[in-house]
């Protein structure tokens, strides 16, 4: 599968094809100035200094980069270190971004955030900074997601954000990106969207990518100094692909590190039962090139280019739609993306929870999953890194539903 | 395009010579039937509408207010698609010469692929096209397919828009530029915003194309404050409204052109602009 766009577009914010900005116009000025403040951040000593305290001191950076013993020698196959991304406060990689994005909105001097979640840790982590930075906060989230992550809403009310539930579509992920993109339509003058992973228009998927590549310029120094050499292998979990992204990025020009991404294959191949953008080679159907939501990618759709509903057991991989730079990688095979299903996660889970102490997201337990599947064809001198890029908290109900305490 | 005739600019010129203000209707095609869409039509059309805009739904009309994300629902729900859509303005074309506009989310036109697209609705007889999530940056090619099937490409404008902006947006339209009164979605209001006069100005100096005006217009009050500032008003939820709440379709369809009736009333008596109480956010009369 190619692209279907005709001619090479020279538009800012493209990853090959991929990318682009289409959006109402209403939007277009608010993401120029959005580009422009952003550029101006990235070169603001006193805007670096303000970011990487708090990574530091409010977040809790560096995150460890643990040898994972018992899970190495269970699995027989590589060395596997964790990037503990769990372990930062609010419990994922999310906060890494909120942090960014918030010392933005107090620069543009904005009052008020909005944000989406699916999994509701990038709702959580955008009501914390809203806290922590003073901004008033509205996360909107599918009815079905505020369900099955209760946790999630009740700790984004306590910390003082407004928690709106969005009843159309599939209420998930997408159905609240709709929504608070018409909440961000109507505030545009006031509003700051806090869009959380590397999905929408330009400049989001660049900007959300920067306030991530924290994850792997640790993760390369660290397991320098842990084995000095590089990995060979990255797996990470991608939704709209923020964690894996982040781990990623400082990586790219390291020829021989593979880079694995894993999507969510819920229950099956047919248009649906998935979330698998980048699943066509395992046989899920659905997914092409066109516009969802602000940007070109790899969307599941039918063919008069109606949006398909997805389904995944995480809620935050549970999205019908890929960030443009990881369809990029995709295209050109420097990153490699396959599925794994529901119940493979849910074993993964369970088996990193006994062996190394670690109950992680769901999201993250299909990385774990995928590195599971692959170990048979890894080399016992391999050297894996894998992005935790969250805890499992939120996730009790499920597990406890599915009998995988 | 410069100099060929459309079924639009016609009607925009007939309009502009007997100096009254053009009423451009929506409504979802589909909702609740492609049949009902096309009886919907012949009644707008019938009842004085200058121009119609088709709706093509969308699973995700996230630049939608409540009113017509319900009837994108109903009309996917329908069996609704975009060929069927060209199919209806085929069909629409045995007995109507009335303009219509494609007005559609960017994705479905692009799954059926710009070049097919372009060919098809020209053949069925469609004028023009608006796609609410394609601004000018990222429309070249679709803009010289469009254009080499003598389509009208119909931009947005917003209040956001800078002045240089309106003006890149004028160049890369033609037919009409649908200017969005206010910052928001879809769906009727009460009164139009206090910066709507200077907004419509600005655009004013930057073109010299027509200019329609949408978003939260249902009155014929409001219809009264733009006679003397913009060459068309854009109703549509509270046209989509009408076919919501209506028990028939026929039903439906004699709301619908009454609608239409009321408001080409008060664009040809017209209220004076300061008569209209408009400016001073109230409901008018």
């Amino acid at each position: 599968m190619r692209s279907i766009l005709q001619s090479p577009t020279t538009t800012p914010g493209r990853f090959g094809p991929y990318g682009g900005r289409y959006v109402p116009e209403t939007l277009m000025v608010p993401l120029f100035e959005l580009e422009r403040a952003y550029e101006a951040a990235k070169s603001d000593p006193l805007f670096q200094t303000r970011f990487n305290d708090l990574l530091k001191n409010f977040a809790g950076r560096p995150t460890p980069l643990q040898f994972a013993s018992r899970l190495t020698e269970k699995l027989g196959g590589p060395r596997i270190y964790l990037k503990r991304e769990d372990l930062l406060h609010t419990g994922a990689h999310k906060i890494n971004n909120a942090i960014g994005q918030g010392l933005l909105v107090v620069k543009m001097g904005k009052p008020r955030i909005i944000a989406e979640t699916g999994a509701g840790q990038h709702g959580v982590a955008s009501a914390t900074v809203a806290a922590h930075l003073g901004l008033e906060c509205v996360v909107y989230m599918g009815t079905e997601d505020m369900a099955r992550q209760a946790l999630n809403v009740a700790r984004m009310r306590m910390l003082g954000a407004e928690v709106v539930g969005v009843d159309s579509g599939s209420r998930t992920l997408k159905d609240a990106i709709n929504e608070a993109m018409r909440d961000w339509v109507t505030s545009v003058r006031t509003t700051h969207y806090l869009l959380g992973s590397v999905l929408g228009a330009h400049p989001y998927p660049t900007m959300v990518r920067d306030f991530q590549v924290v994850i792997g310029r640790e993760a390369r120094e660290q397991i320098l100094a842990a084995e000095k050499r590089l990995p060979t292998h990255l797996f990470a979990c991608v939704g709209g692909g923020s964690n894996s992204i982040g781990l990623f990025y400082n990586f790219l020009r390291d020829a021989d590190v593979k880079m694995i991404g894993i999507e969510a294959g819920g229950r099956g191949g047919e248009l649906g039962e998935h979330a698998a953008r980048l699943g066509a080679h395992q046989g899920f159907s659905g997914a092409r090139p066109g516009v969802l939501q602000g940007t070109y990618t790899y969307v599941l759709q039918n063919e008069d280019g109606q949006i398909a509903t997805t389904h995944s057991i995480s809620a935050g991989l549970d999205y019908p739609a890929i960030g443009p730079e990881h369809a990029w990688l995709a295209d050109q095979r420097r990153a490699e993306y396959f599925a794994v299903s529901d119940e493979a996660a849910l074993d993964a889970a369970s088996l990193l929870s006994r062996t190394e102490g670690i109950i992680p997201a769901l999201e993250s337990a299909h990385a774990i999953a995928g590195l599971m599947e692959r170990v048979p064809q890894l080399k016992k001198d391999d050297l894996v890194i894998l992005n935790l890029s969250g805890r499992g908290d939120k996730d009790m109900d499920t597990y406890r539903m599915h009998g995988a305490e | 395009m410069v100099g060929i005739e459309t079924r639009i600019r016609s009607a925009f010129e007939a309009l502009r010579s007997c100096g009254e203000l053009g009423m451009v209707a929506y409504i979802t095609a589909g909702d609740p039937s492609v049949e009902a869409t096309l009886k919907f039509v012949l009644a707008l059309a019938e009842a004085g509408a200058d121009v119609i805009e088709l709706g093509v739904p969308f699973s995700d009309p996230l630049a939608d207010g409540p009113t017509i994300q319900r009837a994108s629902e109903r009309a996917l729900k329908s069996g609704t698609t975009l060929s069927r859509v060209i199919d209806l303005v085929h069909r629409i074309r045995l007995s109507s010469q009335v303009p219509l506009v494609l007005f559609s989310y960017y994705n479905p036109i692009l799954q059926m692929g710009l070049e097919k697209f372009a060919s098809a609705a020209a053949n069925a007889g469609a004028d023009g096209v608006l796609a609410t999530d394609l601004t000018p940056e990222e429309s070249e090619d679709y803009r010289r397919i469009l254009a080499a099937h003598h389509l009208d490409t119909i931009f947005l404008g917003a209040p956001t828009s800078t002045d240089e902006r309106l003006a890149k947006i004028a160049a890369c339209s033609s037919g009409f530029l649908y200017l969005i009164s206010r910052t928001g979605v879809t769906g009727a209001k009460d009164a139009l915003p206090d910066d709507l006069p200077a907004l419509i100005r600005r655009t004013r100096g930057v073109t010299k194309l027509p200019i329609a005006v949408g978003f939260g217009i249902s009155l014929p009050g409001h219809v009264s404050v733009l006679g003397g500032l913009a060459d068309a008003a854009v109703v549509g939820s509270a046209l989509v409204s009408e076919i919501e709440k209506a028990p028939s379709v026929d039903a439906a369809a004699l709301a619908l052109g009454e609608r239409i009736r009321a408001l080409k009333q008060a664009a040809r008596n017209g209220l004076s602009r300061r008569e209209a109480p408009m400016h001073r956010g109230e409901v008018a009369p």
